[in-house]
This record gives structure tokens, sequence and C-alpha cells, in this order.
């Protein structure tokens, strides 16, 4: 800079506290949005507004089939994604050399990552639902989520089987351990608690989508018992009660339930980070 | 079985799995295309892009109005975001004490994580009657869908941009303060440059997750297809109009929903393109290129 209006040491001291406040302001968004969606909705959480099923489209009752139909949705995204990314995972780690095909294969995955919600809502509609007859059911929408969750699954299970010390491969290749013995008796049990976070992580992104499976999983408020029947997942739920104004209070309750489960993931993904970390750093 | 024969199978079946997600989006490309082409074509790709409006009743789609929408809606929240988001990184990077960061660290997770039709819940009962009061109008408006927006994408371009101030060497910065300059020096003429190009890589994929959101948009941002003479006129975005009509559409204005679709597709490939080339261009030039 040319001219200086204060000395470095005065400008130090304002950006530091400039730097503390962004970040406090940070904190403070987070605070008064989960704040207010859990003050607002403790009104109507109660074990009866878990445990039973919608009255009158939602202005009383409960969320139980809605809370079913998240489950169902979120498992078969998990059961369809996690043996897809992992294995791709362990492909791009164990077997690939760098070039060309693993350069395609990471954008591919990136690509994925950053497609529109809704642009897989409109395949989860002309592929799994028309084209391959599958209908509006919990399996189409499971199945949608299932492609969202790929990327996020492939990323955090590489990046954690790239950590594994190599020390842990040569030992185990030294006692006349095949590649694939290798990789699937010593690498991945050593991965483990990484290639879980990223599922859950994956996972968590399907139980909060609402906009890809809104052409998939149709909006029935009755309990889906096969694969093959439709429902409607809490975010799908919270959407419709909010924008065809049914009830805002049922809307704040279900929404608090979401925020619950997210704080809950965040709490046990932590944790099993910070376990892994210590654990690869010896204990 | 023989050994070396269950190896290659593994390999190879590893392999499929590698490229699933390759094949995923050729498929994505493949249905979204064979039903969004044809409104394309009938309308004509210019008109279908260029054209100002859109009345499906009438066969008119043109879906410029809601480029606007989306872009407008996409940059005001950018400009919101980028300040806060780059002091908040930089602050955890370098400045804040390891406590803090422990707090700051899951607090970014939990905003990443907040599923998108909270945020539109939220965006709808608190900051709608707020601009209605201030503003006038109605509420719903570009700024209203920004601000939204604007929380939405703050996780994304702190923990991207964190990471690319994280992965300095830490000599660039010992050197500076050897050199006698503060911490702000320091952060002002040596980190923030050398960390640009990871920045400017979290700031398009902040852009990216804005384009791309749908639902909260549509809770807040009015849905209009007009084009907004001020900050506080309603809009509509691509995805918007996408998830608000493909319940009922039939004919060619289904099939122009899919050509709304492949408009959106390619903004994104082209975020991605230059995300990437910047990822490749990656080369840190401080001190003249001398260092």
């Amino acid at each position: 800079m040319s001219f200086r209006l204060l000395s470095p040491k005065v400008y130090q001291k304002i950006m530091k506290i400039v730097f503390w406040i962004s970040g406090i302001i940070t904190i403070m968004i987070l605070l008064v949005i989960i704040g207010y969606i859990l003050f607002k909705g403790f009104e109507v959480l109660s074990l009866e507004f878990i445990f039973s099923a919608p009255i009158d489209s939602g202005r009383a009752g409960g969320i139980f089939p809605m809370i079913i139909s998240s489950l169902y949705v979120t498992l078969i995204s998990g059961l369809v994604a996690a043996p897809l990314g992992v294995g791709a995972a362990v492909y791009l780690a164990e077997y690939s050399e760098d070039g060309w095909i693993v350069k395609l294969i990471r954008f591919g995955a990136e690509t994925l990552a950053s497609i529109p919600s809704i642009v897989f809502g409109l395949f989860g509609l002309s592929f799994f639902v028309i084209f391959l007859g599958l209908g509006w059911s919990v399996l189409s929408g499971g199945l949608v989520l299932a492609l969202m969750a790929l990327p996020t699954i492939f990323k955090v299970a590489e990046v954690s089987i790239d950590a594994v010390p190599e020390s842990y491969r040569e030992g185990s290749l030294a006692l006349g351990a095949t590649k694939w013995e290798t990789v699937y008796r010593v690498v991945l049990p050593a991965a483990t608690p990484g290639i879980t976070t990223g599922v859950i992580l994956g996972m968590a992104r399907a139980i909060s989508e609402a906009a890809a499976i809104l052409f998939a999983v149709g909006a029935a408020l009755t309990i889906p018992v096969s694969i093959f029947d439709p429902g409607r997942p809490l975010p799908l739920h919270l959407y419709i009660l909010a924008t065809e104004g049914i009830s805002l209070e049922y809307a704040f309750g279900t929404a608090a339930v979401m925020v619950i489960i997210v704080l809950i993931i965040t709490v046990v993904t932590n944790n099993m980070v910070d376990r892994y970390q210590k654990k690869l750093m010896g204990r | 079985m023989n050994n070396s024969l269950q190896e290659y199978l593994i390999e190879k079946g590893l392999f499929i799995t590698a490229i699933s997600s390759i094949l995923v989006i050729i498929l994505i490309i493949i249905f979204i295309f064979l039903e969004g082409l044809p409104a394309m074509e009938s309308y004509g790709f210019l008109n279908f892009i260029f054209g100002s409006l859109w009345a499906p009743t009438q066969g008119e789609f043109g879906v410029l109005t809601m480029i606007v929408g989306s872009l407008g809606i996409t940059l005001l929240s950018l400009v919101m975001a980028i300040p806060l988001s780059l002091f908040c990184a930089i602050f955890m990077a370098e400045i804040a004490p390891s406590n803090m960061r422990k707090i700051l660290k899951p607090v970014i997770e939990t905003l990443a994580g907040i599923p998108s039709v909270v945020y539109g819940f939220f965006g709808l009962i608190t900051l709608v009657p707020f601009m209605r009061e201030q503003f006038g109008g109605t509420g719903f408006s570009m700024l209203t869908a920004s601000i939204i927006l604007t929380v939405m994408i703050l996780p994304t371009i702190i923990s991207v941009s964190e990471d690319a101030i994280r992965s300095i060497p830490s000599e660039y910065k010992e050197a500076s303060l050897a050199l006698g300059a503060t911490q702000w020096q320091t952060i002002q003429n040596v980190i923030f440059p050398a960390a640009l190009p990871g920045i400017i890589t979290a700031i398009i994929l902040g852009m990216g997750r804005a384009i791309g959101e749908t639902l909260a948009v549509i809770m807040v941002a009015g849905n209009v297809t007009q084009y907004p003479t001020s900050l506080v006129d309603p809009v509509r975005a691509l995805t918007a109009n996408i998830a608000i009509e493909m319940g009922y559409a039939t004919g060619l204005h289904y099939n122009a929903l899919f050509g709304t679709a492949i408009v959106l597709f390619f903004m994104i490939v082209f975020l991605l393109i230059i995300a990437n080339y910047l990822q490749y261009k990656k080369k840190v030039v401080i001190g003249g290129g001398y260092l």
C-alpha cells in the first residue's frame, strides 16, 4: 500500500476483531436457526407425535409414516451406494495408476456431486419411475438418493483408504498375502471408521433431500410396507405442510425432528473421526 | 479357485464400481436430453434460451427470465457470502485458538447438514414477513431468496477455502513474519494470494450449490416469471420452474421442463470446467515467482 492512514499494528488489531466477529456471526446464524426451530417445534414434539399417523393430511396426529418412509429411502440409498462408492474408492486408491481414466472417474464423481437435485428428480421420474416401471415408490426414491449419496461416500472412503499407512500393506504383502487379501483383511479394516463416516454422510445427504424425490416417491400419507409402496419422507412432508399452508405448527415439529437428526449425525461422525485419528497416531 | 483368476475378477469388479458414476452421468444425460431436446427443437433453441415469455398454456417456452432469476439470486448471495465466509475461513485456519476451532468445525458441519427445506421453511416464517414490513410488497423476493442461499452456501465456501489456506506451506508464512510483517499483513500479502486458486474453487462450488438449490428458493422467491426491476421483486429460478410445474405438465410443456434442466445442466458443467481448470493451473506465484 502506498499510503497509510493507520499503522500496521493498529490495522492488525482492527482486523483481528473483524475475524473474530465473522467467526461469531457464523456461530450465531446456526444458533438462531436451530434454536428457533427447536423452540417452536418442541410445542408439538412428543412421543405421540413421533409414533402416530397424521390426521387430516397433517393438521393433527403425527409423523410416524414419514419416519418409516425416510428410513426406507435412506436405507435403500445406503445399501446401493455404499458398495459402489467403497468399491470405487478401493479401485482408485489401491489398483489404479494415475492416468486419464482416473481423471475421468474423479471428474465424474465431482459432476455427480454438483448436479442439482431437481435434475436428479427429473432423471428419477423418467428412468426409475417410467422407464424401469418402478412407479412412485420408496424404491424409486431410494435409488435416486443412492445416486446422490454415491459421490460423498466415494470421496470420504477414498481419503480414509489413502490415509492407511503404507507399512500396513507392505507387512501384509511380505507375509505372502495377495493384493486382494491385503485390501480385504488389512486396509479395509484399518479404514473402517473413515468408510463408515462416509456412508453416514452419504445417507445424511439422502435423508435431508426432498427435491430429488419429489417426482419419484409419491406423497402417500400411509406407511409403506413393501419397497414398491409410495411414501412421503420427512423433508417432503415438511415442504408440503409449509407450502400448501396445511399446518405451520406441525411443520415446525417435523423440522425440529430433522434438525435433531442432523445434530445426532454431526456428533456421531465427529466422534468417529476423532477416534480414527487417535488410532492412526498409535492411540 | 485359481488365485490369480480370482484376483483378476476382483480387480475388474472394482473397476466397474469405479466407473459407476460415469455410467450414471451418461444415463442422466441420455434421459434428460431425450425428453428435453424435442421441446427445444420445436420451439427453437434460441427462442427457448433467449425468449422472455413463459406461458405453457399458450405454447410459449422462453426461459430467459428464469436464467436471469437464477443468476440474480446466485450473484446476490455470493456478494453477501464471500466476505463473511472468507473471513471465517481465514479465522479458522490462522487466527482462532484451538478451542474456538473445535466449536466452529461442528457448527459449519451442522450448517451444511441442515436440510434445504428447513432453511426454506425458516425463511418463509421469519424472513418473508420481515422483508414485507421493511420493503413492502409480498416479502417474497430475489433478496429474500439470496439471504437464505447465503446461509446455505456459507459452509461450502468456508470449508473448501479453509482447506486451501491450510495447504499453504508454513515457510511462506514464517518468512513473511520473520521479515517483520504483522499477522494481517502476512494474511493480506502472502496467505491470501497463495490460497486464491483454492478460494476461487470454493466460491465456484458455492455458486453451483446456489444455482442448483430448489425447494428453499421456491419457498421464498415468489416464483413470478418476469425480469426483476429491483432487489425486492419476486423472481423464478430455473430449478423452481421444474419443481413447480412438473406435477401437472403434459405434452410439450413436460418436455420444456426437461429442456429447463438441460440449461441448468450446462450451467453447472460450465462452472465445473472452470473450477477444474483453476485446480490444474494451481501454481502459486508469490514474490514475483521467485519464491
